[in-house]
């Protein structure tokens, strides 16, 4: 298609440059920023960039082969009513335009994965299940959160604070925090979609994953992975409170559950309850 | 209707055997195993016995179709019935018959069905999701809709185009009178039927809760309905192992004279890197079932953390298949498309053996990607770099496929055929589906992505938007072949528009929504998705409606109006266009010469053929 004297092929170029130059502006400033998770934890932020270069990577692409599609069914339509069957040129490759698309998609490709493995070594993949030994850790303090999946529900342990077990899942602002994320049964997967985390509870698992608040509010928590029968409800709200409602709140807790924890478990990486029993 | 007719090896006599099988092994796993099973259950349930039910009901019903006549009649010295070949007529549909034709056009009846039964459970699951609380269904009937829709879709369609097209069309395309292994090729056949049957049984059993995936350690807790999802799977993984290990033998052992690798037809070539998939994934999958059954019955712990197993043990065998099956779904999708541009192009196909090299290129890749699907999981996090790496490694041989469609299409004279139709719909959606991909490749954009219905959009955008649009362009291109009659060209493109649109505006805003951060396979959601998700369901009522068109379409073309087809009515230069229609039993007079490969348009040449004719006109079709 770059071969000389050939008009189509230039138009085909200017559809690809022309449409790159008007959609890229728009998926760089408009659909960019409101790409998910959103902004409340550093981490969020780093996906939301990710995913504007991911766009970005792809536009040309889209625009060059749907520009193309679009122009060839138009351009090289057999005429109405054309009954007796004419064969076009026999053109069976083309090896400079081969070459080139093997090049730039590699190029691209390549890009991709580069890109990719810097942003996951950097903080944005800590948002990530990365396993009990994860490769990139945060520098300076970490507040310790273990979040045990069970049918159906997700339960919250704070180490160090005498290792209470909660309903909520209440974080303090401007902290680093640590998630310990195990299930005590099936296969669950802890998604906190405003945070930017999202971490499998596997069953003796200890699967870590790092994340930031960066402002008070509230996020979804929501079970990503089909558990069995109520899987479906198995969903939470979270708060981001300021460091000092958090020492309220957490010594509340540890008033309440007072009476609970002594039947509980020594605080573990995981936990290996009775084999279960047969359940929907 | 003469009664005695109705006895002996034919698909009654199955049927038949195939329930006292399956009685006669419940039967006999209780008095295995004893009255009721203590150990891990504290309730009634036996699954040895339903497995035993499932084995025994599997081998009535292929012995009464005559599986076992050949085998046995040659261990007992005696000259074996050849029989199945000799049938005639309609009966030959509804039996054993190991002409390769009739077995395609077995395939796509029995596929179509199942795949209509799929669908009607995506239906129910649309009409529940109307509302973001309970609706109709409640959540086990929900999860079940959701595990029979996925693990039907997922186990009938890796035989969707190989069943009946590559049966149907690679002896033809290669210029050969049968498979390599004609008995085998109806067994894949008729597996896949019981195949199917078990898993409608799994609604008798309480339906199970896992979805496609199975899932250990869910599925070692769910009730006696996931032993149908086992055995149904495990018999689909035979399946296509048998049916993998025929197309291969076939293609290498069975090609004409001039019929040389780099003229093979390209979707034989799809055939052949498809067939490779199957026969070294299909194994995998089978012993991973294997051993959930184990787990199951005998209490082996293999995927049971708390008996010294481990849950990334099953998700890891289970995506080691899980991913080449998804490109063993995706592949003859890439064939079909490269063998029907040429033909509505008037064009050879452009970049010939970049076409290859891509499906090849798939084929072997795929292999090493899996651990995608494991990327939040947290088990081997320092890989994640590679599986990301080979993750989009695999879209430049895909990129392979995309530029030679691109190519043909060039400077060529582009008829608008409902099969054409089909074919650039294909490239639309799976732009989108391979575009949307990167996100999940993504490791850092796959925390929202992954487990959402972003994700369950991307793969219908591949998958439905890729296979069963090729699968309906091959419906439309070779199914007057197969039959003698064309189909309604009007009703055809407003099947295709309706599909196409409502397709579109089912899964483009599921995308969106999965970015929202709805998770798959819920049966509630937060309150903001209800429009969004009703505008969804409306459309997959449509998409489904476009379905009752299609099957209006098949029975006033094909039963009805009856216009017959003639020899070649798209101007073809491949074979099987060059044979009667419908083609007849022993397909050639005499096996053909290939002078090419079957894309010689531009070159006044008529077809692939070095002579002509291969068939004497005008013979008529017992």
């Amino acid at each position: 298609m770059w071969s000389k004297s050939n008009s189509h092929g230039r138009r085909i170029a200017a559809i690809t440059v022309i449409g790159t130059a008007i959609v890229l502006p728009l998926v760089i400033f408009v659909l960019g920023p409101n790409m998910p998770p959103g902004k409340a934890t550093q981490v969020a932020r780093g996906q939301v960039t990710d995913n504007t270069v991911l766009l970005v990577v792809m536009t040309p692409f889209t625009v060059f082969i749907l520009g193309y599609l679009g122009y060839a069914i138009w351009a090289f339509r057999a005429p109405k009513g054309e009954t007796e069957l004419r064969d076009g040129a026999p053109i069976r490759g083309h090896m400079p335009s081969q070459i080139a698309w093997l090049a730039t998609t590699t190029v691209a490709v390549l890009f991709l994965a580069i890109f990719g493995t810097t942003e996951l070594l950097a903080n944005n993949g800590a948002g990530s299940g990365s396993g009990p030994n994860p490769v990139s850790k945060p520098s300076g303090q970490v507040l310790p959160v273990q979040v045990i999946g069970q049918q159906w529900e997700f339960t919250y342990r704070y180490p160090t604070y005498g290792g209470v077990e909660t309903a909520q899942l209440v974080l303090p602002v401007g902290q680093e925090v640590a998630f310990h994320v195990t299930s005590l049964d099936a296969v669950h997967s802890f998604w906190a979609y405003e945070l930017g985390v999202k971490a499998d509870a596997n069953p003796g698992v200890d699967n870590i994953a790092y994340v930031k608040p960066a402002k008070v509010g509230t996020f979804q928590i929501r079970c990503a992975e089909l558990c069995g029968l109520w899987h479906g409800y198995m969903f939470d709200t979270g708060r981001i409170v300021s460091t000092s409602d958090f020492k309220t709140w957490i010594a509340g807790e540890r008033t309440a559950f007072a009476g609970i924890m002594k039947y509980l478990p020594k605080y573990s990486t995981s936990y290996s309850p009775d084999p279960p029993y047969r359940a929907g | 209707m003469n009664v005695r007719r109705l006895i002996g090896f034919n698909l009654l006599t199955a049927v038949v055997l195939g329930v006292v099988g399956f009685y006669a092994g419940w039967w006999l796993g209780h008095q295995i195993t004893g009255k009721s099973i203590a150990y891990f259950s504290d309730t009634n349930q036996n699954d040895i016995a339903l497995f035993v039910a499932y084995l025994v009901g599997v081998i009535g019903f292929l012995v009464g179709l005559g599986f076992a006549n050949y085998p046995v009649q040659r261990l007992l010295g005696k000259p074996p019935s050849l029989r199945e070949k000799e049938q005639h007529g309609v009966r030959r549909y509804f039996g054993l018959c190991t002409d390769h034709k009739v077995v395609g056009i077995q395939y796509l009846l029995g596929i179509g069905a199942f795949i209509f039964v799929g669908g009607l459970n995506a239906m129910l699951i649309r009409f529940e999701l109307m509302r973001p609380a309970h609706l109709v269904w409640n959540g086990n009937n929900y999860l079940t809709l959701v595990g029979v829709h996925g693990t039907m879709m997922m186990g009938m369609m890796t035989s969707g185009i190989l069943g009946p097209f590559a049966n149907y069309l690679v002896p033809l395309m290669i210029g050969s009178r049968r498979m390599a292994f004609p008995r085998i090729e109806a067994l894949t056949f008729w597996l896949l039927m019981a195949a199917g049957t078990i898993l409608m049984t799994t609604f008798a059993f309480g339906g199970f809760p896992t979805g496609w995936t199975g899932y250990a350690p869910l599925s070692e807790q769910a009730n006696l309905g996931i032993d149908a999802y086992i055995a149904f799977f495990a018999l689909v993984g035979v399946s296509m192992m048998l049916l993998g290990l025929n197309m291969l033998a076939t293609v290498i052992t069975m090609r004409a004279p001039g019929m040389t690798w780099g003229r093979l037809p390209i979707f034989v070539w799809a055939t052949v890197s498809t067939s490779v998939l199957m026969l070294l994934a299909a194994p995998v999958l089978i012993s991973t079932l294997l051993m959930l059954a184990l787990d199951r019955t005998a209490q082996t712990g293999f995927f049971n953390d708390q008996t010294g197993g481990s849950s990334y043990l099953y998700e890891n065998l289970f995506w080691f298949f899980g991913h080449p099956e998804v490109y063993i779904l995706a592949i003859p999708g890439m064939g079909i498309l490269l063998e029907i541009l040429p033909v509505f192009s008037r064009k050879p196909l452009w970049g010939y053996r970049l076409a290859v090299t891509g499906m090849l290129g798939i084929a072997i890749l795929s292999f090493l990607v899996w651990q995608h699907h494991l990327f939040m999981s947290g088990i081997n996090a320092d890989l994640r770099p590679f599986y990301m790496l080979s993750t989009e490694i695999i879209s430049l041989p895909t990129g392979f496929i995309f530029i030679c469609a691109l190519g043909t299409l060039w400077k060529g004279r582009i008829r608008a055929t409902v099969p054409m139709l089909f074919c650039l719909a294909w490239l639309f959606n799976f732009l989108i589906g391979g575009l949307t991909g990167v996100f999940l490749s993504d490791v850092p954009s796959d925390v929202t992505t992954h487990g959402s219905f972003f994700s369950m959009a991307h793969f219908h955008y591949t998958i439905m938007g890729g296979l069963l649009f090729a699968f309906f362009a091959g419906i439309y291109y070779w199914v007057p072949k197969m039959t003698g009659y064309n189909f309604n060209e009007r009703l055809g493109k407003v099947h295709f528009w309706i599909m196409f649109l409502a397709f579109n505006s089912t899964f483009g805003p599921l995308l969106v929504i999965g970015f929202l951060g709805m998770p798959r396979r819920v049966v509630t959601y937060a309150g903001y998705l209800q429009g969004a998700n009703d505008w969804v369901s409306v459309s997959a009522f449509v998409l489904g409606g476009s379905m009752l068109i299609f099957l209006a379409n098949i029975i006033w073309s094909q039963v009805f109006a009856r216009v017959p087809t003639g020899m070649n009515p798209w101007g073809s230069k491949s074979i099987e266009w060059q044979l009667p229609s419908p083609v007849p039993v022993h397909n050639f007079d005499r096996i053909p010469t290939f002078g090419s490969d079957p894309y010689p348009y531009g070159d006044n040449a008529g077809s692939n053929l070095a002579q002509r004719p291969i068939v004497a006109p005008a013979r008529p079709t017992p």
